[in-house]
């Protein structure tokens, strides 16, 4: 891969967010994602020439981190969580069954590049369990079907909107972008918060 | 009258609680302005006062760690806000910070006047894309506004906030791990001492607060301390989420002062899902010891929790009926903490691996019950004996779970395989058994 005279201004930019240039290695690896799809070896020699590390050095921190992937993931990666709290309330059929639908495993890619499949841990929405998450967004209260409809839709370029999210779904470079600090001016879109979030909130102002 | 307390959710049914308009309509940042005509040091006292203690798991009073941080020390201090929320089982962070971040926003130019900080991040797990925007907004809004940068409403105090996106490491929620993180290594926790109000970020003194706990400031000091005072028990004041996930009726988060209790949550979820009874639940997140039946009247505070034998940790209160297997749902969190040991520390990394091996075969069904006695042995070979708490919170399901249930891992034993249906736990099973 190369990049853009304006690829690298975007770097610069990432890189002066910080007081310590180091830092900013971990947006600089979502960077590279949104540009390669994934961790690619230049990607790690670039950022390794920006810091003024070596690329070894930044091999170890890329591979630490498991959003971090060293071989592409689909256009649409599909996360479903199998941590105790979602596995038991129906993650566990959720993916056995998508898995069985796509045809492919953990960490797997079909083959037309669209989908990409990962046993994910706890993303921090168990009310809304059972969870699916695609590119990192939210796809709330799934069922073995809506997840195949939502894979399905997926590889045909239709995929659902997210559930608490944005109006559409974002491909995974795009959301990496997002990810390293570059927005997508989509902040407004999406509900402020899912009915689970406001529960406690109705329930006061009934007085119970 | 209700048990109810919303002070961070209060606006979150409103569609634009999330922006600066919003917030400002309802009083924000009118707690910043306050804030700065105050002597620093008065801030740092009237957090003190209001006995607000950390809301991400440990609970140590928040103004006594601001109060750590050396003055007139000639060096740069750091504010780093704790947004990795990973917990299993924890889920407050991240709506509260899609709903309302300038609550956070307002809590970090406060806490960074406090401190005399000039340079603030939140480091945000980076698997949450859209709360990532939202709070990306909220802060270049706050620029927009005035409120962080240089002079901050004209009183001569600079501010640059920095939003950080993790990577997937669970690890990175352990404060020094956290800040080796955000340095640009691998994120994997420090030995203490020096503790990070010594030498934090970039060796320098800095604060690790969790989101609530920051979001939490403002209210108190728009408020008062008597106010916050009001609400919780003797010693754990103020107000809190609490997260209800998994077998209720209703899940959802519920603001209350601290020392509610899980029945009286349990009635505002709607109670466990039709026909279905409470067997076992995590007050605090899976690191924190499993409770019963027989704990439902436990006061969820600190000191309540922590007298019943488990920690108020994060407050995610995860419910489980009859349908459960007790060893499914403990080896699948031990299968978390192997995946998530950073593998710095030997009985951390091989201890859990050995969990897993050992859990597994059990859940299965294969084995004798000298084995439950191998798997207490491993834990007692981990627990406490790294440098942070992973494998502490990896041992505390084993354990209670063998104190509430063994006769439960005996029976798989008995039987030879699980005697549990794992689609009758599910969501989609229907609420009949």
């Amino acid at each position: 891969m190369s990049y853009s005279s304006e690829n690298i201004a975007t770097m610069d930019s990432i890189i002066a967010r910080y007081p310590r240039k180091r830092s900013a290695i971990m947006p600089l690896l979502h960077f590279v994602q949104a540009i390669d799809g994934f961790v690619t070896s230049d990607g790690i020699e670039l950022i390794a020439k920006k810091l003024e590390l070596e690329t070894a050095e930044v091999t170890a921190v890329s591979t630490f981190y498991t959003q971090y992937k060293s071989e592409p993931v689909g256009e649409y990666h599909v996360g479903v969580c199998i941590n105790t709290l979602c596995a038991v309330m129906g993650g566990d059929e959720i993916y056995k069954s998508v898995s069985d639908h796509l045809g492919i495993g953990n960490d797997e890619v079909t083959k037309d590049g669209k989908v990409s499949l990962e046993r994910i841990e706890c993303n921090a929405a168990c009310d809304y369990a059972p969870v699916v998450m695609v590119n990192w967004e939210f796809f709330d209260n799934q069922t073995p079907q809506s997840v195949k409809d939502l894979v399905d839709g997926a590889r045909t370029g239709n995929p659902p909107a997210p559930t608490r999210g944005p109006k559409s779904l974002r491909t995974w470079k795009e959301n990496s972008a997002v990810l390293a600090g570059i927005s997508d001016g989509l902040a407004g879109e999406g509900v402020s918060a899912g009915e689970p979030s406001k529960l406690g909130l109705k329930l006061s102002k009934e007085g119970k | 009258m209700s048990k109810l307390s919303p002070v961070l959710s209060a606006h979150w049914d409103e569609a634009d609680s999330f922006t600066i308009d919003g917030y400002r309509r309802n009083g924000g940042y009118n707690a910043a302005k306050t804030a700065l005509d105050m002597d620093a040091d008065a801030v740092i006292q009237l957090v003190k006062d209001s006995g607000l203690r950390g809301r991400g798991g440990a609970g140590f009073p928040t103004g006594m760690k601001w109060g750590f941080i050396p003055q007139n020390d000639g060096k740069d201090h750091y504010l780093v806000v704790n947004a990795d929320e990973s917990e299993p089982g924890t889920c407050k962070d991240m709506p509260l910070l899609m709903a309302n971040p300038h609550s956070l926003i307002e809590g970090i130019i406060i806490a960074s006047y406090a401190i005399r900080a000039n340079y603030a991040f939140i480091y945000l797990r980076g698997e949450v894309v859209h709360v990532y925007r939202r709070v990306q907004q909220a802060i270049q809004d706050a620029y927009a506004a005035g409120l962080l940068g240089k002079n901050i409403n004209g009183k001569g105090f600079d501010l640059e906030l920095v939003l950080h996106a993790g990577a997937g490491a669970y690890i990175c929620g352990e404060e020094t791990a956290l800040l080796d993180s955000l340095e640009g290594f691998r994120g994997q926790p420090r030995l203490r001492p020096p503790f990070p109000a010594i030498a934090g970020l970039y060796a320098r003194p800095t604060v690790v607060n969790n989101v609530e706990s920051i979001a939490s400031v403002p209210a108190i000091i728009a408020n008062g301390v008597e106010w916050f005072q009001s609400m919780g028990t003797e010693k754990s004041k103020g107000f809190t989420l609490y997260s209800l996930s998994g077998h209720v009726k209703n899940p959802g988060q519920f603001e209350a002062p601290l020392g509610i209790t899980l029945r009286e949550l349990l009635e505002m979820a709607g109670g466990m899902r039709e026909g279905h009874e409470l067997k076992f639940w995590t007050p605090g997140g899976s690191s924190t010891p499993m409770f019963t039946q027989e704990h439902l009247d436990v006061p969820l505070d600190y000191e309540g929790v922590g007298a019943a034998g488990s920690m108020l940790g994060t407050k995610a209160l995860q419910i489980f009926d009859e349908t459960t297997c007790v060893v499914r749902a403990v080896l699948r969190w031990t299968e978390f903490y192997k995946h998530e040991s950073c593998g710095k520390c030997t009985p951390c990394r091989e201890g859990t691996w050995w969990l897993v091996q050992a859990l597994k075969e059990l859940e299965a069904g294969r084995g004798t019950s000298a084995d439950l006695d191998k798997l207490l042995d491993i834990v007692d070979n981990i627990a406490g004996r790294s440098f942070c708490a992973l494998a502490d919170g990896a041992a505390s399901p084993i354990v209670s779970s063998m104190k509430y249930f063994r006769t439960e891992y005996q029976r798989h034993l008995d039987l030879g395989s699980c005697p549990f249906d794992p689609i009758a736990s599910t969501l989609f099973a229907g609420v009949h058994s």
